[in-house]
């Protein structure tokens, strides 16, 4: 019983932040039709930026309180500046071309942030505990948790919320809709497509490096850990289905709790669990759990 | 550029070349020199894939499988002859190939590039994990080759090496591209533009992109079986993705659309990187990711298109009358 708890609670924890990181991949997925690579280099930007303007902050003596506040200004910082920087001058230069070029471009930035970090913040760990140990512990069944564990499941379940609010029920998101089921038609009808394409590029950073900037405190951010987070985000929304807010939900919990299980019943397997889950769906069912069959374009 | 067709002269020349360049070059270059077209076999494999749209981020994989191929071999068998285990490496690459192609060849682009990805990943998680078996981190040594049951002597042991790879980097040339003057290769090149006109003509997609993968998992089995001879020494990371990532980044850099350009592009990236890591370790990645946009924005035919138009370009002036 006590195990089950663990596993669930582990695992539910873990689900929240990787829906944070897939559902910004699979926003940029849904609407620009090209996977982001770099997406993880984000993410890392996200927890690294969130990181030094809590410990700026905390050096000159403020309410340690402020800190939650510096862990939502840092994505909003890095999607403000990292969003239209790579779509308008990257992006934009391959839409309409193969495939692989696009991954290929989007891989070369990830290569790029990967160093642009170690430059700009060292690669000696970087620490910032106090949103963690601010707000206590409980326990469960014996085993303490921290209640910024918690936070982190209701900040990943409000801000789903908010996403499918966003596309399914504001003017905004039918606009959206309409660019990704169709570009033409969109733009022949006067929507500015270059400007949904931007706008949702910027909110998929801002997504990645949300998920960061969370994760930040719980964990020592150093270099590295950036490819397992692109790696990862994708395993989720493939197994979800591309493209799709309510498949990475999904996705990420089903990731989520097979990494917890593996975890604490067979360790050497964390990393292998994930990926057979990701192959088994992906031949049973390639389109992923929640996606929906494509017509083929000629 | 018409790569059904290999180029005469710059295939005489750069062949006389590799033959002769030994006798000048220093022992640390030579060394490069032979791990550059070691993997150079692995980097057409990614090449073959890049003609027909394709990416992957995985073909580490069975560049792993024939480095570990060696190294089982030395550990179990202490049989460590390199004319025998490279026709194994290949087999035995083919062979995975042949397992993992079965769900890679429903795939395409995204798909194709992150299942590759996913499959090479686990590997690297196999080969860290199972200490007992593969070393773990530490890898596994793999000594001194025997050729055919011949020794070396070891002042000579370096030139056996190069000259072995360069034998076997110029059949691995004739061979693929014999592949892709085939029926087959004229429709793996077909893939990226038009699936459905392939399904039309009569062949399978499907078969097309298996075949095609088998062939990949050889070239990374030999490909692998060569370089860990040369370095002498294996690791889990012949499986990781950044292994994979230089692949990609090499074919991109020498040009994919011939066969000879991955091999200018292998040997310069092995030059580049011996330099970087001396000068900007900590950019290496960086310049890569440079030097990889430009080619992408810019030079989309990378080094090879470049001395092609050169060559073009010399060609017209010379058959210009002089004065007229």
């Amino acid at each position: 019983m006590r195990l089950v708890t663990t596993i669930v609670m582990d695992g539910t924890v873990f689900a929240a932040v990787l829906f944070l990181i897939s559902v910004g991949l699979t926003l940029v997925f849904g609407v620009l039709r090209i996977l982001n690579v770099a997406h993880g280099g984000l993410y890392a930007f996200g927890a690294f930026t969130a990181t030094s303007l809590a410990v700026w902050l905390l050096g000159t003596g403020a309410n340690p309180y402020l800190s939650y506040l510096m862990l939502l200004l840092a994505p909003v910082v890095v999607g403000v500046i990292a969003g239209p920087l790579i779509e308008r001058v990257f992006l934009q230069r391959v839409y309409g071309r193969a495939e692989a070029i696009q991954v290929l471009l989007t891989f070369s930035i990830f290569l790029i942030l990967d160093d642009l970090m170690k430059l700009i913040w060292g690669t000696k760990p970087l620490f910032v505990s106090e949103p963690y140990t601010l707000l206590g512990e409980f326990s469960l069944s014996g085993i303490r948790y921290s209640w910024y564990q918690v936070l982190l499941i209701a900040v990943a379940i409000v801000f789903g919320g908010i996403l499918v609010w966003v596309v399914r029920g504001t003017h905004i998101g039918k606009i959206a809709i309409s660019v990704i089921n169709d570009r033409e038609i969109s733009q022949a009808i006067g929507i500015n497509v270059n400007r949904i394409y931007m706008g949702s590029f910027t909110l998929g950073v801002f997504c990645a490096a949300l998920g960061g900037a969370l994760i930040a405190p719980t964990i020592a951010v150093a270099p590295g850990f950036a490819v397992d987070a692109t790696v990862l985000a994708f395993a989720v929304i493939a197994i979800g289905g591309m493209g799709n807010l309510e498949g990475a939900a999904l996705g990420a919990l089903m990731v989520g709790l097979l990494r917890a299980t593996a975890v604490h019943l067979l360790p050497e397997a964390d990393l292998v669990v994930i990926y057979l889950a990701m192959i088994v769906v992906l031949v049973v069912r390639p389109q992923g759990l929640l996606g929906q069959l494509e017509l083929r374009r000629i | 550029m018409d790569a059904t067709r290999l180029p005469l002269g710059p295939t005489v020349i750069g062949g006389a070349f590799l033959l002769i360049v030994p006798f000048v070059l220093p022992d640390w270059m030579k060394f490069i020199v032979t791990l550059a077209m070691a993997k150079f076999v692995a980097v057409l494999a990614v090449a073959l894939f890049l003609r027909a749209n394709q990416v992957t981020f995985g073909s580490a994989m069975f560049y792993a499988v024939g480095a570990y191929t060696v190294g089982f071999s030395v550990k179990w068998f202490h049989f460590g002859d390199m004319v025998v285990l490279l026709p194994v490496g290949a087999l035995l690459g083919a062979g995975m190939a042949a397992l993992v192609g079965l769900v890679m060849s429903r795939y395409r682009e995204v798909f194709f590039a992150m299942l590759n990805l996913a499959f090479s990943m686990m590997l690297y998680g196999v080969l860290l994990k199972l200490y007992w078996l593969t070393g773990g981190t530490d890898g596994l040594g793999v000594g001194v080759p025997k050729f055919l049951g011949y020794v070396p002597p070891r002042e000579y042991l370096r030139d056996f090496l190069y000259y072995t790879t360069l034998g076997v980097a110029g059949i691995v040339i004739y061979v693929v591209y014999r592949f892709l003057a085939s029926p087959l290769g004229f429709y793996l090149r077909a893939l990226g533009d038009n699936e459905i006109r392939i399904e039309y003509s009569g062949e399978s997609v499907r078969h097309v992109m298996y075949v095609t993968y088998i062939v990949s998992g050889a070239l990374g089995g030999v490909s692998g079986v060569l370089a860990a001879f040369t370095v002498g020494h294996i690791v889990p990371e012949y499986s990781f993705w950044i292994q994979s990532g230089d692949f990609v980044f090499v074919a991109l850099l020498g040009g994919y659309a011939s066969v000879l350009g991955p091999l200018i592009g292998s040997i310069a990236f092995e030059f580049i990187r011996t330099y970087a890591s001396k000068y900007f370790p900590n950019e290496w990645q960086m310049t890569l990711g440079i030097i990889m946009l430009a080619i992408i924005l810019f030079r989309p035919g990378g080094l090879w298109a470049i001395y092609e138009s050169l060559a073009s370009r010399f060609r017209r002036r010379s058959s210009e009358v002089p004065g007229a």
